[in-house]
């Protein structure tokens, strides 16, 4: 497999391009492994590439239902950020945020990772003042934001209508320089590269359906292609995790959801940040490709059909012409749906299990993207040393029990409301 | 978007109503008895079960009045729906 460097684009290019290699191998499933990670989206393979990077393992098996990617991981607005109040989640996302600005080099794949910035828009000066709280423990945790009035909001984002004849007036914003957006698949397949280059075995099509273990902890998986034992079993299937834990015996403090997103016609470039609109809930960034990509709310009910329903996407529609009047021409290309594991507190689960030997690394809610390189490298820590990481400890399934949720929101135990 | 058949008021669109979450969440039957791992049921742990859900929604913009709905949460249908307090629950 050959790095890809200037000099084997030439090399290659002399003869057609016709030498490249797969950019990763298609094992068959071994007996058993050192370590098993179910689920191949950017979590899974990107704790498969840190169990082999920072903790020497290699006979460690990721294993896909489908395809690589093929779940939330192709199915976010790719927003990367780490813009958080409470200490837990502000040193995890900020650790992720570390990782992304060196990732495409680490990878040696070409994330797409853009700091264009992400502004949070204020509409009353309480709203700005909550900002300013926010921002302050951001900085405090060594985090960049930076307090905007209405004048800076316009003039980083001329397009928008900031007039005070708006239908929500613009007060002001918080914005974090750093934060951005990446490409979503190139994450799952830059991950997946470097972990095969490091002797993971990537095996597709390969559904997990039950999971064994005795009195010591787990012993393996019944899969779709017959058993495969290990002693080291880590669950990386956000929408799922209730499914795969409950094979385990265990109950989650998870609900599942639809969350959707959808793309317009591409245009010319017009916006070169990522607006979020929290008053009435809309995210926006303008893709490379062209198309402005928008999400919004969950749809509000369980769900596990990865198809949304129409009420959302009309208060999008409606959020984004509220603020930016000029796309009322734009049409809408494509929309999709993903499933979320809304947790009881808005916050991820990361960490150990009363199972031993088994991992969970789930309930990402709607920030499950950004997360990837953060989540892969700490929830390699847990599994190479079976306890959680200085950045995972408060993110352990066993908060619930022990009265320590992490609810941003202060929204209580409604995961429909995070 | 889902069709909710109200029994007072008909079939009406989901925009009409507030999601109350799963149906079979019961309160401990005797609080002060209770112990921290039956809160932290109540409170937090859920089935999920991908299939039928019973579930609870107020009509807001209706009569006002709570249901307890069956869907299927892979495919929408929706199995019953009825009022709340008749419900036994």
């Amino acid at each position: 497999m050959s790095h890809y460097s200037l000099a084997n684009l030439v090399r290659h290019g002399l003869t057609g391009h016709r030498g490249w290699k797969p950019a990763w191998r298609d094992p068959a499933p071994q007996a058993g492994y050192d370590a098993i990670i179910v689920g191949g989206g950017g979590h899974g393979l990107a704790s498969a590439y840190y169990l082999a990077k920072n903790h020497g393992l290699n006979n460690i098996a990721v294993l896909e239902k489908g395809w690589l990617g093929g779940g939330n991981t192709g199915r976010n607005t790719t927003i990367v950020r780490s813009n958080y109040l409470l200490d837990a989640n502000a040193h995890f996302y900020e650790h992720g945020m570390k990782l992304w600005e060196g990732l495409s080099r680490d990878l040696n794949f070409n994330v797409m990772f853009s700091q264009r910035g992400v502004i949070n828009l204020a509409h009353s000066k309480g709203q700005l003042e909550t900002f300013r709280r926010r921002g302050n423990a951001m900085r405090l945790n060594g985090i960049d934001a930076e307090l905007l009035d209405r004048d800076a909001v316009a003039t980083l984002v001329p397009g928008m209508d900031v007039s005070a004849n708006s239908r929500f007036p613009v007060e002001g914003g918080l914005l974090q320089p750093r934060g951005g957006t990446a490409r979503h698949d190139a994450v799952a397949w830059g991950y997946a590269r470097a972990a095969d280059r490091r002797g993971v075995d990537i095996i597709q099509n390969c559904e997990v359906t039950g999971i064994r273990r005795d009195q010591s902890g787990v012993t393996g998986v019944e899969t779709s292609r017959g058993f495969i034992a290990s002693k080291r079993i880590g669950l990386a299937v956000a929408g799922h995790s209730t499914q795969l834990a409950a094979m385990a015996g265990l109950r989650l403090p998870i609900e599942s959801h639809v969350l959707q997103a959808m793309v317009s016609e591409p245009v010319k470039p017009v916006l070169d940040t990522v607006v979020t609109f929290g008053a009435a809930h809309l995210y926006v960034s303008q893709s490379d490709k062209g198309e402005l990509v928008m999400g919004g709310d969950i749809d509000g009910y369980n769900s596990f059909a990865q198809r949304g329903n129409l009420p959302v996407i009309e208060h999008v529609a409606a959020c984004l012409l509220a603020l930016f009047p000029q796309f009322s021409r734009l049409r809408i290309l494509r929309t999709w749906g993903g499933i979320m594991d809304m947790t009881m507190d808005g916050s991820p689960i990361i960490g150990t299990t009363p199972v031993p030997g088994l991992f969970l690394n789930g309930g990402w809610c709607y920030g499950g993207f950004k997360a990837t390189p953060a989540s892969g490298w700490v929830f390699a820590h847990t599994m190479a040393t079976g306890q959680p990481h200085a950045l995972n400890a408060d993110l352990n399934l066993n908060r619930f029990h022990q009265g320590r949720v992490l609810d941003e929101k202060g929204a209580g135990p409604y995961p429909w409301l995070h | 978007m889902l069709l909710i058949p109200c029994p007072h008021c008909g079939p009406r669109a989901q925009t009409e109503f507030s999601y109350g979450g799963d149906a079979n969440v019961a309160r401990p039957p005797a609080p002060e008895d209770a112990d921290g791992g039956t809160w932290v049921d109540y409170l937090y742990l859920r089935d999920n079960a991908k299939g039928g859900h019973d579930e609870l929604w107020q009509h807001i913009f209706g009569c006002r009045r709570w249901l307890r709905v069956g869907r299927d949460v892979v495919s929408h249908e929706i199995t019953s729906c009825t009022e709340l307090a008749e419900s036994g629950a």
